[in-house]
């Protein structure tokens, strides 16, 4: 197998039956997975991935990659070896039955009564305040 | 700032040593683009060398203030002997090891460079210090990283970077070859000066350095490489020059 990438087939790799050659760990780096946090206080976003040989490396390159062209006020990195995730094959445990969609926030309906309740006391709705605000410029 | 004619000259030629090195090695840096060793380490590097191309602009900017012509005039236009640049940014990109050691010792030099700019009586520059400060520190930090990598990762990347501190190292002491100018612009708390600039460079770049298990050539027995900020370069100079003109000098009246 010819690489498209002409470094990779001057490293002369171990080939097998087929003539392919072989990846071996060491000619890749590792992943780590990085999360974008915009502003301070925020939850951190996970945004990508970044291949790297050490955190402080992956911190690095994962600026120049995740936060050239947005607000950014800090990275995390982990490597994505450390991360534990649930099976595909498990995908079934999420599945809410029909009868219990009062588990689900969107079974609620509150907000009329929550504005009857803020005219009732002469509280203002800062959501809608900012909404009316932004439309008006 | 009112400057004396002979003030203006001072500040002109300090200002067209720090833009040209900024052009000279962004533009050499820009030549990885493509070839970087990862994808991730290529885009990095290619946006180091554009920052680094965005400073020299505003730099050029200031001397066009001064009377000076515009930007691309300037960046393009002149031939090797009217540069200012330093013989360590004009060298070819060599493998990926010199291209990250002279990027080091470069960026190490600029950021102090710029830090001591911060409180400069040239406002517009010292108003550059501290729009460039964050910029500037990551490329130290970019450096920084790769030289700790390299330095302890095996015997031939550490071979290696070695090797390519030995080469760079007289070179990157041409960075501070001192300007007949540099008792008048520490008179105008312009710039302290190229002796007090390299002082802090070496105490900076020492730990760091030896942090990656790499040894600074002894000062004693090297030859600075001067001449660069006097318009003496090295015979790499004016292809570079060449080339990096060569679409504007097609038609320099054109709109871009």
């Amino acid at each position: 197998m010819q690489s498209i990438d002409p470094r990779i087939n001057r490293l002369d790799l171990p080939a097998n039956d087929d003539g392919k050659k072989i990846l071996s760990e060491l000619e890749q780096l590792e992943t780590y997975e990085v999360f974008h946090q915009k502003k301070r206080g925020d939850q951190h976003v996970h945004c990508g991935i970044i291949h790297a040989s050490s955190h402080e490396m992956a911190l690095i390159l994962a600026k120049e990659q995740y936060a050239r062209r947005r607000q950014t006020s800090n990275l995390w990195v982990v490597k994505t070896k450390d991360i534990a995730a649930t099976a595909y094959d498990d995908t079934d445990i999420f599945e809410a039955t029909p009868e219990k969609t009062y588990r689900e926030a969107s079974d609620y309906y509150c907000m009329d009564r929550i504005r009857k309740y803020q005219q009732e006391h002469g509280i203002k709705d800062r959501k809608e305040e900012r909404r009316n605000k932004k439309e008006s410029v | 700032m009112e400057y004396n004619d002979t003030q203006h000259k001072a500040v002109k030629e300090f200002l067209y040593k720090i833009a040209d090195d900024q052009l000279i090695i962004g533009h050499r840096n820009s030549e990885w683009t493509g070839l970087g060793p990862m994808v991730e380490e290529d885009i990095a590097f290619s946006s180091i060398a554009q920052d680094k191309i965005g400073q020299s602009l505003h730099v050029y900017e200031i001397l066009h203030s001064m009377g000076e012509a515009d930007a691309d005039t300037i960046a393009f236009t002149r031939n090797a002997a009217h540069y200012k640049c330093s013989h360590l940014v004009e060298h070819p990109i060599g493998e990926y090891d010199f291209s990250l050691m002279r990027n080091f010792l470069f960026n190490h030099a600029e950021h102090l460079r710029f830090e001591m700019l911060a409180s400069s009586s040239i406002s517009q520059l010292a108003f550059l210090a501290k729009k460039y400060k964050g910029e500037i520190k990551y490329h130290t930090m970019h450096s920084n990283t790769w030289i700790k990598q390299l330095g302890l990762a095996n015997e031939e990347s550490h071979a290696r970077m070695q090797t390519a501190l030995n080469e760079t190292f007289n070179l990157a002491l041409g960075i501070f070859e001192e300007s007949e100018f540099a008792l008048m612009l520490n008179e105008m708390n312009a710039f302290e000066g190229e002796r007090a600039l390299q002082e802090m460079w070496f105490e900076t770049i020492t730990p760091l350095l030896e942090s990656a298990s790499l040894k600074i050539p002894s000062i004693s027995l090297l030859q600075p490489a001067y001449g660069g900020r006097k318009g003496y370069h090295t015979e790499y100079l004016q292809p570079l020059l060449d080339e990096m003109g060569a679409v504007f000098r097609l038609d320099p009246e054109a709109e871009w």
